[in-house]
C-alpha cells in the first residue's frame, strides 16, 4: 500500500490535475452540479415566461454559491468539526431571536433584515444541524448508546420545533431530516429505527392535534384536492394537469401550455418539476432523477471513503438530505406527499436554497480533497 | 460490553458504516422508484385524461367577487353602500408598449406617479390577460378626457364596478372605517380562496371588525377557455354570497348634532343607550373623509392629514385618553357611600385648600375662598375637590382603584371594534411594577379629583355614566345590534354582564348630587336646565393640561389654546329613568360647564324629544 502511494507521488503531475488539486473541486460532483445548475436556467427561462431578467438574477445567485462552495471546499474538514458546536449555538441563537423579533413585529417571520440582505437562520440551521450531531456522535464510540442517543434526539428537536413555530414545517422538516440521517449513519440499531417508525405513526393524531389550521387544510387539499378547486386544491389539481399532459415525450421546451397560460401557480418557484414535466416528460422526468441521484451516489461514494468519523457521518447526511429535498418536492408536486413549502433542489427560483444547498456540496468536496492529510490509524 | 466498546473499534464501525451508506442507497432507489411509479401513472395511464383537461380547450376557474354588505344605522339610514363607480383597467397582453402607453396615460390624465407604481406593483401579481386597475373612482372630466383618445389605446378600457361609498364621510369615518385596495401584507395572510378576484378589505372601524361577515362567500365559474386563455363557454358555476348587511345601533342624526355642536372644537361625544348598551353616538372631531382611501388616496392629501395638528385619522372617541378630571367624583364618592367610609350627610369644611398632616404643600380648590362646610350632595354640585381630596385620603388608592376598575375604567370596554384602547387607572402595584417607584401619598389625593395617572378614554367614561344609570350594573358598549345575511339574521350581542352587587339606595343618592349639577341653584352646569321637561343628572369636568405653579393662578387668558384646560361632561337623562349615557370631551374646552354640558344637553334633548317610529 505504502509504496504503491508513494509511487504515485514520484509521477509528474499533470498541469489539469495540479490545478485542480489546487482547487480543492471534485470533478464528478462539480459537473454533476454544473448540469443542474445549467438545467435549472433552461426550465426557469420557460417557467418565467421567457423573462431574462430572472433568469440573470438566479443565475447571478447560483454564480455567487458557486464561488461560496469553492471557497468552503478549501477548508479543511478539521476546521468545520471544530467550530461546529459554536456555528450550531450561533445558529440556535438567531433562530431566537428570529422568534421573539417575529412576536413584536406580529407575525410570521423567518428571516432577520441586516440592512443589506435578508437572512434566514433556518438555512444556516439546516447544516450546522448536521454538523452538531455529527460532531456529537463522532466524540464517543460508535453505534452510539443510549445517553448519546437520548441528547442527539434533543439537539435535533431544538432547532426542529424552533422553526415548527414560525411556522415552517418544510424546513423544520428537512432539519429534523438532516440529524435523523446522522443518527441512522452512525448505526442506530434497526430495532430501534423500527420503534420509531411505529411510535411515530402512533403520534400522527396527536401531531394533528398541534397543527395550524392551515396546516391541516393542507393534509386535507393533500387527501382530497377535488373538493375545493378555487382555493386549496388548486394547486395540485393544475400540477397533475400540466405533468399528465406532458406525457412520455413531454410538449417540449417552451411549450407547456399550462404554466404559460398561468393556469399553474409558482411555477417559477415550488412547482417547477410540473413545467418540467410538462414539456420534457416521462424522458426527461428520468433523465432529471438520474442526475439527482448520480450527484446523490457520488456523495455517498465520497462518504464511504473517508475515514474520520465526523466527516463521513456528515457528508453522508448532507447527500441524504438532498435527497430528502429532491423526494419531498416532487412527491408534493406529483401528488404524493401533501404540500410543504420546499423548493425543488438547485432548480427552483430563489437564492436562499441554492446558497444552502452549494454550501453543504462545499462541505463534501472539502472533506473528500482533504482527506489524504488526515492521521489515519 | 459498554467497557469495551469505549475503546473505538474502527473496523467495527467502518464495516457498520459502509453497511449503512448501502442501505441508504437502496431506500433512495426504493423511493425513487416510487416516484417514477407515479410519473409513469400520470404520463402514461393518465395521459388521455390530463391531456383532454388541458388541451385546446381549457376548464378555468374563474371566481365571482361577492357584494360588499351595506350598512345602515338605527333608522335604516344607509352609512355605507356599493355605488356603481368607472375604472381605467388596462390588459397588459394587449398593449403594445406598456411603459409607454403609461407615460401617455399619466399625461393625458394627469396621474399622480404614486399610482402609476402601485397599478405596476399590482399588475406583477396578475396574469397578462386579466384586466387591472389603473384608475378606481374616476370623475366625469376623466372619463370624457379619455372616451375621446380611446382608439389610441388599445387594451385600455372604461369599465363599470362596484365601489364603496360613505354618503356621510366625515361624520362616520371614526365608526365605520374603510375598504380599500388589499395590500401585500394582507395577501399573505388572507384565505386565498375566499380573496381571489377580491379587490378591497376593510382597514379600519366596522368594515374591519366585521370583514367577514360584510366580505360574503366568493362563488366561481368554471370557464372553458381557449388556448391563449379567452372565455368561450361558462360550464358551471356557483353563484357568489353577498355579504351580511349591518344594521348599527348608531343613530347617525344624533352623530350628526353632537359632531356639530362640538363647532371648532377637536374632542369626541360617545352616547349610549342605557338599557342595552347600544352605542348611539360615538363622534370624534374632526373627522376626515374616508372616500378618497377606497380608490386610493394620493400621497399629498394623505400626507397632509397625517400631518393636520387636529390629527384627523386618530379616533378620540375610542383611543384618546384624558385625564377625567372632575366627572371622576360621582364614582369616588360613590366608593366613599360603598365602604363607609363617609356619610351621605356629613360635613366637610372646605377652607378652599386642603393639606395632608404634616405637609406644607397645599392642594387647592378651584374657588379659592372655598366652599365652607359641605355635605356630599354639595360637594358634586359644587365640585368641591376639598371633600374629594379628603374622601380620596380616607379611602386610600387601592380601594379606589378596586372600586373604579368595577365600572370599567383601566380595561377595555369590548365594543365590536379594533384598536380601543384601556387608559390608566393607577395603583400602588401599578407603579411599583411599571414606575419602579413606591406610591405617595399625595397621589391618593388628587386621583380624588381625576387627576394625576388617571387616564380614561370617552368610551370608558360613557360607559362607567351608563352603569351607573343602570343601578351600576355594568353595561357593555357595542355597535352592530343586526347582522342579516342570506341565511340568518343575527341580533346583537349579549349585554348586561351581571349584577355588581352595589347598594342602590347609593346610586340614587349619587344621582341626586348629579341631578343637583344641573338643576341646583348652585350646579356647575345649571346654564343646560333651562326649558327641558325632564331632569339631567350631569357632572362637570376640566382635565388640567398644563399644571400650574403652587402660587400661580390660572388665569386662561393668558395661556396658549394648546394648554388651555379640556372641558368634560358625564350625563344621564332622564334622570329618574335613566334611559341614554352621555360623555363629552372637548379638547381645549376650558369649562365643562359652559363648554361641554351644551353639546350633551342638545344630545339628550334630540334623543328625548324627537322619538323615531321605530
Amino acid at each position: 500500500m505504502q509504496t504503491e502511494t508513494r509511487s504515485e507521488q514520484f509521477q509528474p503531475p499533470s498541469l489539469i490535475g495540479t490545478l485542480l488539486r489546487k482547487l480543492h473541486i471534485d470533478i464528478p460532483l462539480m459537473i454533476g452540479l454544473l448540469l443542474i445548475a445549467l438545467l435549472s436556467f433552461v426550465i426557469l427561462y420557460s417557467a418565467s415566461g421567457q423573462d431574462l431578467d430572472v433568469l440573470m438574477r438566479q443565475a447571478a445567485r447560483v454564480g455567487l454559491a458557486f464561488l461560496l462552495m469553492t471557497a468552503l471546499a478549501h477548508v479543511d474538514p478539521y476546521q468545520f468539526k471544530r467550530y461546529s458546536a459554536l456555528l450550531f449555538g450561533i445558529g440556535i441563537v438567531l433562530l431566537l431571536a428570529v422568534l421573539i423579533l417575529g412576536q413584536i413585529g406580529k407575525g410570521a417571520q423567518r428571516w432577520l433584515d441586516l440592512g443589506f440582505f435578508r437572512f434566514q437562520p433556518s438555512e444556516m440551521i439546516k447544516i450546522t444541524t448536521p454538523m452538531m450531531i455529527a460532531w456529537y456522535l463522532s466524540e464517543h464510540p460508535l453505534p452510539p448508546r443510549a445517553k448519546h442517543l437520548f441528547i442527539a434526539t434533543l439537539l435535533i428537536l431544538l432547532p426542529t420545533l424552533l422553526i415548527a413555530k414560525q411556522p415552517d414545517l418544510g424546513t423544520a422538516l428537512l432539519v429534523a431530516s438532516s440529524g435523523a440521517a446522522v443518527l441512522f449513519f452512525s448505526g442506530l440499531s434497526w430495532w430501534l429505527i423500527s420503534a420509531i417508525a411505529v411510535t411515530l405513526a402512533g403520534l400522527t393524531p396527536v401531531l394533528w392535534h398541534f397543527m395550524r389550521d392551515y396546516q391541516r387544510d393542507r393534509v386535507h387539499t393533500f387527501l382530497n384536492p377535488e373538493a375545493d378547486p378555487l382555493g386549496r386544491g388548486y394547486h395540485i389539481i393544475q400540477s397533475k394537469i400540466a405533468i399528465g399532459s406532458g406525457g412520455i415525450h413531454g410538449k417540449g421546451w417552451l411549450g407547456s401550455s399550462q404554466s404559460k397560460l398561468d393556469f399553474l401557480p409558482e411555477s417559477s418557484t415550488d412547482f417547477i418539476f410540473a413545467v418540467f414535466a410538462e414539456e420534457f416528460g416521462l424522458f426527461g422526468c428520468v433523465g432529471l432523477l438520474s442526475l439527482y441521484l448520480l450527484i446523490i451516489a457520488r456523495c455517498l461514494y465520497i462518504a464511504s471513503q473517508t475515514k474520520d468519523t465526523y466527516s463521513r457521518l456528515l457528508a453522508s447526511s448532507l447527500a441524504f438530505t438532498f435527497f430528502v429535498y429532491v423526494f419531498v418536492n416532487i412527491g408534493m408536486v406529483i401528488g404524493v406527499l401533501p404540500v410543504v413549502g420546499v423548493p425543488l433542489p438547485l432548480i427552483s427560483y430563489g437564492g436562499t436554497s441554492v446558497v444552502t444547498l452549494l454550501a453543504g456540496f462545499g462541505i463534501l468536496m472539502s472533506i473528500h480533497t482533504h482527506k489524504k492529510y488526515l492521521i489515519q490509524p | 460490553m459498554s467497557r469495551f466498546h469505549t475503546i473505538k473499534d474502527n473496523r467495527v464501525e467502518n464495516r457498520l458504516f459502509l453497511n449503512r451508506i448501502i442501505a441508504a442507497f437502496m431506500l433512495i432507489l426504493l423511493l425513487t422508484s416510487g416516484l417514477i411509479v407515479r410519473l409513469v401513472y400520470l404520463q402514461i395511464v393518465g395521459h388521455e385524461h390530463y391531456s383532454t383537461l388541458a388541451k385546446d380547450n381549457s376548464i378555468k376557474i374563474e371566481p365571482l367577487v361577492p357584494t360588499r354588505g351595506i350598512i345602515y344605522d338605527r333608522h335604516g339610514k344607509v352609512l355605507a353602500e356599493n355605488t356603481q363607480s368607472f375604472s381605467l383597467e388596462l390588459i397588459p397582453e394587449q398593449i403594445p408598449d406598456l411603459n409607454e402607453t403609461l407615460a401617455r396615460l399619466q399625461k393625458l390624465l394627469d396621474i399622480p406617479d404614486d399610482k402609476i407604481e402601485q397599478y405596476q406593483r399590482q399588475r406583477k401579481r396578475q396574469k397578462t390577460f386579466t384586466s387591472t386597475a389603473l384608475l378606481l373612482g374616476m370623475n366625469d372630466e376623466e372619463i370624457a378626457k379619455f372616451s375621446v383618445m380611446r382608439p389610441y389605446f388599445p387594451g385600455v378600457d372604461i369599465k363599470i364596478g362596484l365601489v364603496r361609498n360613505y354618503p356621510y364621510k366625515e361624520l362616520s369615518s371614526h365608526v365605520l372605517g374603510y375598504v380599500s385596495r388589499i395590500n401585500e401584507a394582507e395577501i399573505k395572510t388572507l384565505p386565498a380562496a375566499e380573496y381571489r378576484g377580491s379587490t378591497y378589505i376593510g382597514k379600519l372601524g366596522i368594515e374591519a371588525a366585521y370583514e367577514t361577515l360584510l366580505h360574503g362567500k366568493t362563488g366561481y365559474a368554471e370557464i372553458e377557455t381557449n388556448v391563449r386563455g379567452r372565455a368561450i363557454n361558462n360550464v358551471n358555476s356557483v353563484a357568489p354570497e353577498s355579504g351580511a348587511n349591518l344594521y348599527l345601533t348608531l343613530d347617525i342624526d344624533l352623530q350628526k348634532t353632537a359632531y356639530d355642536a362640538l363647532e371648532e372644537f377637536n374632542g369626541a361625544v360617545v352616547a349610549i343607550e342605557i338599557k342595552t348598551g347600544g352605542v348611539l353616538v360615538l363622534a370624534s372631531r374632526p373627522g376626515f373623509d374616508p372616500n378618497p382611501f377606497v380608490v386610493g388616496i394620493g400621497n399629498d392629501e394623505y400626507q397632509a392629514l397625517q400631518a393636520s395638528d387636529s390629527q384627523p385619522l386618530y379616533n378620540r372617541a375610542l383611543r384618546g385618553l384624558y385625564p377625567p378630571g372632575s366627572t371622576m367624583k360621582p364614582f369616588i364618592a360613590l366608593a366613599g357611600l360603598e365602604y363607609n367610609a363617609i356619610g351621605y350627610e356629613q360635613k366637610h369644611f372646605c377652607p378652599g385648600y386642603y393639606q395632608l398632616p404634616g405637609v406644607s404643600h397645599k392642594y387647592r380648590d378651584w374657588r379659592k375662598s372655598g366652599h365652607g362646610s359641605v355635605s356630599m350632595n354639595e360637594a358634586i354640585t359644587e365640585s368641591c375637590d376639598v371633600y374629594f381630596y379628603n374622601l380620596a385620603s380616607v379611602l386610600g388608592i387601592d380601594r379606589m382603584h378596586k372600586f373604579l376598575q368595577r365600572f370599567g375604567f383601566g380595561e377595555r370596554t369590548g365594543i365590536d371594534l379594533i384598536g380601543e384602547k384601556t387608559g390608566l387607572l393607577p395603583s400602588q402595584e401599578w407603579k411599583r411594577q411599571q414606575k419602579k417607584q413606591a406610591w405617595y401619598p399625595g397621589e391618593t389625593i388628587i386621583t380624588g379629583i381625576g387627576q394625576g395617572y388617571l387616564q380614561v378614554s370617552p368610551l370608558q367614561l360613557a360607559r362607567a355614566t351608563a352603569t351607573l344609570g343602570n343601578h351600576g350594573d355594568i353595561v357593555t358598549p357595542f355597535l352592530v345590534d343586526k347582522i342579516v345575511s342570506a341565511h340568518s339574521t343575527t341580533v346583537g350581542p349579549e349585554t348586561h354582564q351581571g349584577s355588581m352587587h352595589i347598594n342602590e339606595d347609593n346610586v340614587n343618592k349619587i344621582i341626586a348630587g348629579m341631578i343637583n349639577v344641573v338643576h341646583g341653584e348652585h350646579g356647575t352646569a345649571k346654564l343646560i336646565s333651562k326649558g327641558i321637561p325632564y331632569q339631567i343628572a350631569g357632572k362637570t369636568g376640566t382635565a388640567q393640561v398644563y399644571s400650574i405653579k403652587q402660587e400661580e393662578t390660572y388665569n386662561e387668558n393668558n395661556i396658549p389654546f394648546k394648554l388651555r384646560d379640556h372641558a368634560l361632561f358625564i350625563a344621564l337623562a332622564p334622570a329618574d329613568d335613566p334611559k341614554i349615557a352621555v360623555a363629552v370631551v372637548a379638547e381645549h374646552g376650558s369649562h365643562g360647564g359652559s363648554m361641554a354640558a351644551p353639546i350633551a344637553a342638545k344630545v339628550i334633548k334630540q334623543f328625548l324629544e324627537e322619538p323615531h317610529a321605530d
